[in-house]
């Protein structure tokens, strides 16, 4: 109504609006709504949506104390507010122009150190301080008024017509009665669905190939070497200590499932010390290797407790004892970590004499078979 | 131009003018005015889903910076950023790029720990919010698919955090994924063939890293925006649920319109939320990474925590007792299975099904728009905090090794008291919340028969010493209360009902007459004696909160409403 038209051709949405379904705007014409003041215009549309404004407690009287007194309030929080954030722009732009270079440098001046408590403290100071204000400005000098709004269940008309439009394209569609429609779409229902599930078997490949969780690298003659590839001779260790080794191929110490701590039980350990059957003969004198992978869930076991002959896992706090075939003595985990049997090669230095003869790591579903 | 500008109602501001023109085009006035008048209900535990929203806005803000640097890559390099004590050392690119945001982007670090801050500060609301809505019943009919979306959203928030704290390749995060490999290793019979799909093949592979990351960012945050979307229209739809009060009916929300006063609200406290964050993001360290060092198969830091929300787990996991089963076969399901998939599935389910569970034991069909004290519904209650205590224990018993070298208590000890507790603590946690609850009931109909008790003491003529209760009511001819319980708050203090003068308002000096204060309030405790100070109240029991009289002008009075106020 606003517009011209121009064009010949068109009526530029100024011809004659459908029958309409009634409403508002047939309850009230434009010059009754221009006679009505604001306040009763808000009311007239919140009744429209359900609402009744109960009761308007107004804000605090206009030039009063009390008014002033809150004015100041939120206008000093959104001063602060903006004092803050500009102070974090010059901290975070000034740093390494006007002010100290932020970057972080080992043991050096504080203001490296300084600098993000300071970022977040600015920013967090800002956004508080606005938030604050506007808490304060909606309390302290908004009216405050108490609205009840109607709650609606679901309208029984809107049921019933809703319901007759679906039903009655269904029956237009006589899909009831053409059988072979609906059995061909359910048939090609399912061959599109598996087909675009199909491009997902990428992602499925078989674990049971060449047995990767049965295996390591070890191997009969490979060294024991430490993380930094030097080997392990007899006499290296004092008794009673623990060594993390690794097998001597190429990354063999970031492999995820070589890593074995090889021990020197001192001899009063070595004494009472019992092995798994069948494999007493897996040591070397007073050395004996231990799968450093928990069979628990795979994290590291790192922790050697010499006066008690435990090896403690820190993520669940499984206990091994070293003195009887690394068996777990406490915790979750169910299995003994794998011993590598192990040796001394012409040149004096540890090899293992085969790979862990079972699968190292947490228990699976077939582990019991490969 | 028509000289429409004189046709009555037309705009005369610029503004107005602007406005016209958009609605011509848009038809918004209608639905904006709906909106602006929506009707919310006034209670700090409501802000409780909106801190939830809030802190995942902050997490889209903050994650998305973090995808300008942040390289999901497991390609080996030698880092040679400004972080002195690492440089030479190998690490996945994925690393280094974090130790990049950590120390060479202006202001990163604070940008990665205002989002680790959110995600724990979103996780912790989504299960405060949750249990507001199970404690007050308001996941009853109608509410049941709003419940079963926030489990949905608590169930991806825990892997959408997992998947983030997972991505860095750090030591600590490697150790957590190291864990995740093993439980799904652990699944029965599709075990392997999980991992290898998961993983690409045997752990850790090259793959993982790029994974979880369009996980994190795309995938699961996707999911959780639709949600989240979905469950706020449904409760624009439903409308909010209210705690029974005067005026508030199974029909109706009392409370303030969205416009100005919700709406000013809502961003103050969206603001104050952004402000924590980052005050916290800064101020406070969290998961310094660069201490851990590179994600190593052979290391592992002591103490290695998961967050908050995935801790329960690592709890769970230490509990469980060392039961592999082997089937014939040579079979066998590992111990891990138990603790990490069948207990989360138990209570995740549970959690999912409850309120149909309610429904069926109950036979309560109908819908509920008005909210239950915890106290009237006692084995709904009960339930409740015996389920908190088993969550607790495990809870704690994701820390038990920090806790035993705190306190000097031995692991073992540690493990068998989380043990022996997670079994007896609950049913005894049941007990007593159903014991309390029942006092709390009947406390509240002592006082509506017999009134609050006024702490003063009458001595009867025969010498008998009495202490005067205070009727909320109109009282019988034996002077027993006659008001019904209608499940709001009871006042059981004086200055509850109005008992006491109000504070003089002002803070360092006070800013109103003492006198000004006391006419005031008599005026608007219309119907009171006048102050003299034996006066007996005899107004009806205000519901009343924090000792403050409530908001919601008590329009079943049919008088005029007194003092609303928030
Ligand atoms: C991303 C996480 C979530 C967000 C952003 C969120 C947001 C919200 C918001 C803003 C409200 C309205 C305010 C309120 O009533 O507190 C709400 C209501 C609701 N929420 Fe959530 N929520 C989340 C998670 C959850 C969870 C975990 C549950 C329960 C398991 C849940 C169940 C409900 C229900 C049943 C309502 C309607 C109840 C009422 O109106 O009183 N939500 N949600
Ligand atoms: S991984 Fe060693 S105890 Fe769980």
């Amino acid at each position: 109504m606003t517009a011209s038209n121009t064009r010949p051709g068109t009526t530029g949405g100024a011809d004659v609006p459908g029958p309409l379904h009634g409403g508002p705007d047939d309850d009230y014409t434009p010059e009754q709504l221009a006679a009505l003041p604001r306040e009763e215009l808000d009311r007239l549309g919140a009744r429209y949506d359900g609402v009744e404004i109960l009761h308007v407690e107004p804000g605090p009287e206009p030039g009063s104390a009390l008014e002033k007194r809150a004015v100041r309030q939120v206008g000093t929080m959104f001063a602060l507010a903006g004092l803050s954030a500009f102070a974090f722009v010059v901290v975070y732009a000034g740093a390494g122009w006007f002010l100290p270079n932020w970057e972080w440098q080992l043991g050096s001046s504080t203001w490296s150190v300084l600098y993000t408590p300071l970022l977040g403290l600015t920013m967090a100071l800002a956004f508080t301080f606005f938030g604050v204000g506007l808490v304060l400005y909606t309390k302290k000098l908004l009216p405050h008024e108490t609205a009840v709004q109607d709650k609606h269940d679901g309208s029984h008309f809107d049921r019933v017509t809703t319901g007759a439009t679906l039903v009655g394209g269904l029956h237009n569609s006589g899909l009831k009665r053409r059988k072979l429609i609906t059995r061909s779409l359910a048939f090609m229902g399912g061959g599109l669905g598996l087909m675009l599930l199909a491009p997902l078997g990428g992602l499925i490949k078989n674990p049971n190939r060449g047995n990767p969780l049965g295996t390591t690298s070890w191997a009969e003659g490979v060294r024991l070497v430490r993380d930094d590839g030097t080997p392990v001779r007899p006499g290296d260790q004092e008794p009673g200590s623990l060594e993390t080794v690794f097998p001597a191929v190429p990354g063999g110490n970031r492999q995820t499932d070589a890593a074995t701590m090889l021990i020197r039980l001192r001899p009063s350990q070595q004494a009472d010390a019992s092995f798994r059957a069948g494999q007493e003969d897996f040591g070397y004198g007073d050395y004996v290797a231990y799968s450093k992978i928990c069979t628990h869930a795979g994290c590291p076991v790192s922790l050697y407790e010499q006066e008690t002959s435990r090896i403690l896992c820190p993520c669940h706090q499984s206990q091994f004892d070293v003195t009887q075939g690394a068996k777990p003595v406490f915790g979750p985990a169910t299995r003994s970590l794998p011993q590598l049997p192990i040796a001394v090669d012409d040149e004096g230095f540890f090899v293992a004499r085969s790979d862990y003869i079972e699968a190292v790591g947490p228990t699976y579903w077939n582990r019991e078979r490969i | 131009m028509a000289r429409t500008a004189t046709a009555p109602g037309a705009p005369k501001t610029l503004a107005g003018r602007a406005a016209l023109e958009v609605d011509d085009r848009l038809i918004v006035a209608g639905p904006l005015r709906r909106t602006l008048n929506k009707v919310f209900p006034d209670h700090w535990s409501f802000l409780l889903g909106e801190i939830a929203l809030y802190s995942f806005i902050i997490l889209l803000l903050t994650g998305t910076y973090l995808t300008f640097f942040f390289q999901a890559s497991m390609t080996e390099v030698v880092y040679d950023g400004s972080y002195a004590p690492l440089r030479g050392v190998e690490m996945s690119i994925a690393y280094a790029s974090t130790l990049d945001i950590s120390f060479d982007v202006r202001g990163g670090l604070l940008i990665r720990q205002i989002h680790h801050w959110a995600a724990l500060l979103f996780m912790a609301s989504i299960v405060c919010h949750m249990l507001r809505i199970f404690f007050t019943g308001a996941f009853r009919r109608p509410r049941e698919t709003n419940w079963l979306i926030g489990v949905a959203l608590l169930i991806l928030g825990i892997f959408e955090g997992f998947a983030g704290y997972s991505m860095p390749d750090d030591l600590l995060s490697g150790t957590g994924l190291r864990i995740m490999s093993a439980i799904i290793l652990s699944i029965p019979v599709i075990g392997t063939w999980a991992h290898w799909a998961v993983f690409g093949g045997d752990y850790v592979g090259d793959l993982i890293v790029g994974r979880l990351y369009i996980a994190h960012v795309l995938i699961i945050p996707a999911i959780i925006l639709g949600l989240i979307a979905v469950h706020l229209l449904i409760l624009v739809k439903q409308k909010h649920t209210q705690f029974p009060g005067p005026g508030r009916t199974e029909h109706n929300v009392v409370g303030n319109r969205l416009f100005p006063t919700f709406a000013g609200k809502a961003t103050g406290l969206l603001l104050v939320v952004f402000g924590v964050c980052a005050g916290l993001g800064g101020l406070v360290q969290i998961n310094p990474l660069w201490l851990w060092g590179p994600y190593n198969p052979a290391q592992v830091s002591s103490a290695s925590q998961p967050d908050w929300y995935v801790m329960f787990l690592d709890g769970s996991t230490r509990l469980f007792p060392a039961w592999d089963i082997y089937l014939p076969g040579n079979y066998n399901i590992p111990a891990l299975f138990w603790p990490t998939v069948v207990l989360p599935g138990i209570i995740f389910t549970l959690l999912l099904a409850y309120p149909m569970l309610e429904r069926k034991l109950t036979g309560d069909t109908a819908s509920h728009h008005l909210l239950q004290r915890p106290r009237d519904v006692p084995v709904r209650t009960s339930l409740g905090l015996m389920a908190i205590t088993f969550y607790v224990v495990l809870l704690l018993s994701g820390a038990n090794d920090v806790i035993a070298d705190k306190f000097d208590i031995s692991l073992n000890a540690m493990t068998w008291i989380g043990r022996i507790g997670l079994i007896i603590l609950p049913p005894i946690a049941y007990v007593l919340t159903y014991r309390i609850c029942l006092g709390l009931q009947q406390h509240d109909r002592e006082v509506l028969e017999h009134g609050i008790e006024t702490g003063v003491i009458r001595r009867l003529p025969h010498g008998e010493f009495i202490e005067v209760h205070q009727p909320l009511g109109p009282v019988d001819e034996h002077g027993h209360g006659q008001l019904a319980y209608g499940g709001a708050p009871v006042p059981k203090k004086m200055n509850q009902v109005g008992g006491a003068r109000r504070a003089i308002r002002g803070f360092f000096s006070p800013i109103e007459e003492p006198r000004a204060v006391e006419l005031e309030q008599r005026g608007e405790e219309r119907g009171l004696a006048p102050a003299d100070p034996h006066r007996e109240l005899t107004s009806s029991g205000r519901p009343s909160e924090g000792g403050r009289p409530s908001e919601g002008g008590r329009p079943s009075e049919g008088g005029r409403p007194q003092e609303p106020r928030d």
